[in-house]
């Protein structure tokens, strides 16, 4: 073996990483605390006494919420990894992380506009603290795609995605705590919506659909980060054989 | 103290540059003014207290967003960024100091605005005038830091505004509830110590990952 693939080996070993849980195994317990947590959500979770049968996208609406914080909040945890440690993988993984979460907050959005005109007779409502939060920080992380895309691979672009990223953490509780603030200029009228009494069934759903939409989103998180691995050291070795 | 005299010297270099060329100032002024007329056609009937007080914020944003657009410029097109990454002074001292001259540039700006915004729309008070100051550190401080990211980008000056206007939500919630008062809000006060708070703990943030920003 001559030297400079001898070096590429070690470039490549460089980019990957074993992980402990293997991937087939994830997407099975995927799979199945999804298809559980929607038998539990259609047939186990009792009916709501003031939404009735539609009341039951919350079990989704708010566990898509959940994992699209988690997945903000770990990437940029990796950032951070990446700005102060120089974890040579934390860039990617951090995108990867943001990009899963972006899906999901998509979803959100998608979810809270249906919950939203099924609640109240309109597709999107200001009055929902949780939803403009999240119309907020979607805008944001499109902007760091628009971002990251923009300059070319190379440590700037990790070092400007990483610090963005770090913004993004800061930003969500400042702006929940604008909107909260915001209610008192304008919706004078204030709402109070009664949450669904927490308990029972209903508590042993959420954390079923909670659990299988963290499963999926790691297990999604993982398949998009082996792809791209994989990319980068097809690109690395046609380098080194060009 | 060296630092701040470090920071002097570079805010000192943007302010002579603009009293030179005169490319940002009269640019800001002019487009201010110009907004504050296309409000009063934008807005049929006679817009209330409330409503302007909307606009005025949305015209600050905006011209501030104009000014910052063009902070990095002269180092872009005259190629100086290098040399001052390269020169024995903190880098965030490069932060600091872009942030204090467009923050010059702004208050410049809104010291023809304000009046002209009492002239054409409704009075302002001293709240009004807090909370412009206060919403002027975060802007300037916030923008500058993007626009030295933008800058680097092939997008350019295209990035900026979609990189600041989310975060300059929060700002525009603090300014907007300070100015409204009462009867509306009931203690501007919460809203100008909100605005404080996000200037603070964004300056901190700006200020320490500076460095990675300009970095190579």
């Amino acid at each position: 073996m001559s030297s400079p693939s001898r070096a590429a080996g070690a470039t490549i070993r460089g980019v990957g990483r074993t992980s402990r849980i293997p991937l087939p195994a994830l997407a099975v317990s995927s799979l199945v605390l999804v298809s559980t947590a929607l038998a539990f959500v259609f047939f186990v979770a009792p009916n709501d006494a003031n939404q009735g049968f539609s009341q039951r996208i919350f079990y989704f609406h708010v566990s898509l919420a959940f994992t699209a914080y988690a997945c903000f909040i770990g990437g940029a945890w990796k950032a951070f990894r990446h700005l102060t440690k120089r974890d040579p993988r934390a860039d990617l993984e951090s995108y990867v992380l943001i990009h899963q979460g972006l899906i999901f907050g998509t979803l959100v959005l998608l979810t809270g506009s249906i919950w939203a005109k099924i609640s109240w007779g309109v597709w999107w409502t200001w009055s929902e603290d949780e939803l403009v939060l999240f119309l907020v920080l979607y805008l944001f992380y499109c902007a760091y795609f628009m971002l990251r895309f923009s300059v070319d691979p190379g440590p700037q672009r990790e070092n400007l995605s990483a610090v963005y990223a770090l913004f993004g953490v800061v930003l969500i509780p400042v702006s929940f705590l604008a909107i909260r603030l915001a209610k008192e200029f304008l919706h004078p009228r204030v709402f109070t919506l009664h949450g669904p009494n927490f308990g029972g069934w209903i508590l042993v759903t959420y954390c079923v659909a909670q659990a299988a939409l963290l499963v999926l989103a790691y297990t999604l998180y993982r398949l998009e980060l082996s792809g791209k691995r994989l990319d980068l050291r097809l690109r690395r070795l046609r380098e080194v054989l060009v | 103290m060296s630092y701040f005299r470090d920071v002097g010297a570079l805010a000192r270099k943007d302010l002579l540059l603009e009293l030179r060329a005169r490319d940002t100032l009269p640019a800001m002024l002019l487009f201010v003014a110009a907004t504050f007329v296309i409000f009063h056609f934008a807005l049929p009937g006679t817009p209330s207290r409330l409503e302007t007080t909307g606009l005025l914020w949305i015209a600050i944003l905006f011209t501030a967003l104009l000014g910052l657009g063009r902070a990095f410029v002269p180092e872009r097109e005259q190629r100086t960024m290098d040399g001052l990454v390269l020169a024995p002074c903190d880098r965030s001292t490069i932060w600091l100091a872009k942030s204090l001259a467009t923050l010059a540039f702004l208050a410049a700006a809104e010291a023809v605005a304000l009046p002209l915004y009492a002239l054409f729309f409704h009075s302002i008070d001293g709240t009004t005038v807090a909370a412009v100051v206060l919403a002027d550190v975060g802007i300037c401080g916030v923008g500058a830091f993007l626009g030295a990211m933008a800058v680097a980008t092939r997008a350019r000056d295209l990035l900026l505004p979609l990189l600041f206007l989310p975060l300059a939500m929060p700002i525009v919630v603090g300014a907007v509830g300070a100015t409204v008062g009462p009867p509306v809000v009931s203690s501007p006060g919460r809203y100008l110590g909100f605005l404080a708070l996000y200037d603070l703990l964004f300056a901190v943030i700006c200020w320490a990952s500076f460095e990675y920003v300009v970095a190579e």
